[in-house]
């Protein structure tokens, strides 16, 4: 029987074993997902239903990660709602203060998803895990609360979209960039209610951190999904953080794909996403006189400890722009250790930046690094719609790590290549 | 359902339709008070209970934040009509409870300020000022029960 792995995934949570496109099934789910902005309303949907108990108190992650440490008094008191919930109904899995991280960022690294896990999460970009081959998409807040009431979720078997990279990458390029350049191509919507199968051999040289930076985006082309074959890293990623290997499925060859495409990863440059679309991709050679105010390293999508690398790789022993901010954000609390661990806080700090808890802040224009009117930020996070960061006329340029810093230094943007 | 069309372009996002910077509250009325803030900053003032919003492709793309489609229903509007939408809105509209037609005929055809009347139960939109009449996609049988009972939610403890 032909399948994609997304298809023999949800086949498999559904309790059938083959799924059709279009079909409308009900799943059972490995892990339910909220955040501080998504739960609140869950919670208030949940406790409509009427049942006394959730489906399962180690299956529920819930993560305070958008406006935290609370920015102001709605913040706390969201988090708060959260916390008494967790409390309640004896939710083992809260993250604190302390010990929590983006949730995409924490997730895998604690070791919360294994291959063929099936994971809902009130949150666009839950769509990460599927890095580690796993089904792992966004849905709504009654989606959660539902899912928190039954563990269960509804869904409509989507078509299947495969993306084959071929070719060595350049100096510079990275995952970030194959993923800038993919939406760039197909659009916003290239991908709408569908799944991303992403393979070839520029894909089993990635790592797994590249692998989530890219399964992160697969939202901004609209789709359902992003998924990738797990290979011997992810398994050896799966050990490491003992999340158990899960069961590895593979795609069919003669699998039905909506469309194919393949491209050649050689040719590609760094990419760099105008505002206000995450598809408006030109290469970085391409962008002139592109002054900035801001640059920001982090976020759900970069803001693991290779990025950080990066970073470093590319501010040390240099200056920030004196007209200019940089905001470093690491993922989680584990990787800010490992960045004091192997001397990178130092780096980036001693170049002029800020390096902050980890936190969404200012990806989504929470805090932490507000854009005033007018104001131009390059970003490595995933989106850069109007206002996004700060204010309405603020614009927000998406990038690489590498291409992120090189711009932090010079001022405007450019490929550190031309520094 | 009665009222004027609102038209808005293709690829209206979830932080036009409710900005992150008022995300700090789950309210549906303050919610309302800033929706499309970002598109068109006066929409609220000027729109009234039971105006339809029309949008292009791919409405509601972006963050799957359910307040987008909640700060829709409270702010009034009877129903969305659009060319298309994005998966997450879709699906977090039909939860919620918020009616929403796919028709790429009617849109191209309803001009801002247009009387509309929609008629869910047959998926029938009417143009009242140009005396049109189109046909939106009907929802599989199982949406439709979702929407029937009300939202998700009540559709759930119905079943219980
Ligand atoms: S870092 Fe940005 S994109 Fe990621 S979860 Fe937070 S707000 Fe969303």
């Amino acid at each position: 029987m032909s399948q994609t792995i997304s298809q023999k995934i949800l086949a498999k949570h559904a309790g059938q074993k083959k799924v059709e496109v279009g079909q409308l099934i009900n799943c059972k789910v490995d892990l339910v997902l909220g955040n501080d902005i998504t739960t609140p309303p869950a919670i208030k949907e949940f406790e409509k239903i009427g049942v006394r108990k959730v489906f399962d108190k180690t299956k529920i992650f819930l993560v305070p990660d958008h406006f935290t440490p609370a920015k102001d008094i709605k913040s706390a008191e969201q988090v708060k709602m959260m916390r008494e919930f967790a409390k309640k109904y004896g939710i083992v899995n809260f993250f604190e203060i302390g010990c929590m991280g983006i949730e995409h960022a924490l997730l895998p690294e604690m070791g919360a998803i294994k291959a063929g896990d099936l994971v809902i999460g009130a949150d666009s970009h839950t769509c990460t895990y599927g890095a580690l081959g796993a089904f792992s998409t966004g849905v709504g807040s009654t989606d959660m609360a539902a899912a928190m009431a039954t563990g269960e979720v509804w869904f409509k078997v989507p078509e299947q979209l495969k993306f084959i990279f071929k070719g060595k990458l350049k100096k510079w390029v990275e995952a970030k960039d194959l993923i800038l350049y993919t939406i760039g191509q197909i659009g916003v919507d290239g991908a709408r209610y569908m799944s991303m199968e992403f393979t070839g051999p520029t894909i089993a040289q990635l790592s797994v951190e590249g692998r989530l930076t890219m399964a992160n985006m697969a939202i901004e082309a609209g789709g359902k999904n992003g998924i990738f074959e797990a290979d011997a890293k992810t398994l050896a990623y799966l050990k490491k953080t003992k999340a158990g290997k899960g069961i590895v499925y593979k795609s069919n060859p003669d699998a039905e794909y909506k469309m194919v495409y393949e491209w050649d990863a050689s040719k590609i440059e760094p990419q760099v996403s105008f505002p206000h679309l995450p598809s408006n991709t030109k290469p970085v050679s391409k962008c002139k006189n592109v002054k900035i105010n801001q640059s920001v390293i982090g976020s759900c999508t970069n803001g693991r400890i290779e990025d950080m690398r990066v970073a470093a790789k590319v501010l040390k022993g240099k200056k920030i722009h004196k007209d200019l901010r940089c905001i470093i954000l690491p993922g989680t609390q584990e990787i800010s250790m490992q960045m004091i661990r192997e001397g990178i806080t130092e780096t980036l700090i001693k170049s002029g930046a800020v390096v902050s808890t980890p936190t969404c802040g200012p990806c989504l224009g929470g805090h932490m690094g507000i854009l005033a009117e007018g104001e131009r930020s390059i970003a490595t996070t995933n989106r850069n719609f109007v206002g996004r960061m700060g204010h309405p006329k603020s614009e927000v340029y998406l990038s690489n790590v590498a291409v992120a810093a090189a711009s932090a230094i010079a001022g405007h943007i450019v490929s550190p290549e031309d520094l | 359902m009665n009222g004027r069309a609102w038209k808005f372009k293709d690829n209206i996002d979830t932080d036009l339709i409710i900005p992150a910077r008022y995300l700090n509250t789950s309210d549906p009325k303050e919610l309302a008070a800033h929706c499309m803030e970002d598109a068109d900053p006066k929409w609220i003032g000027k729109m009234q209970t039971g105006d339809f919003i029309v949008g292009g492709e791919n409405f509601g793309c972006g963050s799957y934040r359910e307040h987008a489609p909640i700060a829709i229903k409270a702010a009034g509007v009877s129903a969305v009509i659009a060319k298309s939408f994005a998966r997450i809105f879709y699906r977090n509209a039909i939860n919620i409870g918020l009616p929403i037609l796919e028709s790429k005929e009617a849109v191209d055809e309803i001009h801002q300020g247009d009387q509309i009347e929609v008629n869910l139960a047959k998926g029938e939109i009417k143009n009242l000022t140009t005396k049109s009449i189109y046909k939106a996609q009907p929802f599989p049988e199982f949406m439709q029960k979702i929407i029937k009972a009300g939202g998700l939610i009540k559709y759930l403890k119905k079943k219980r």
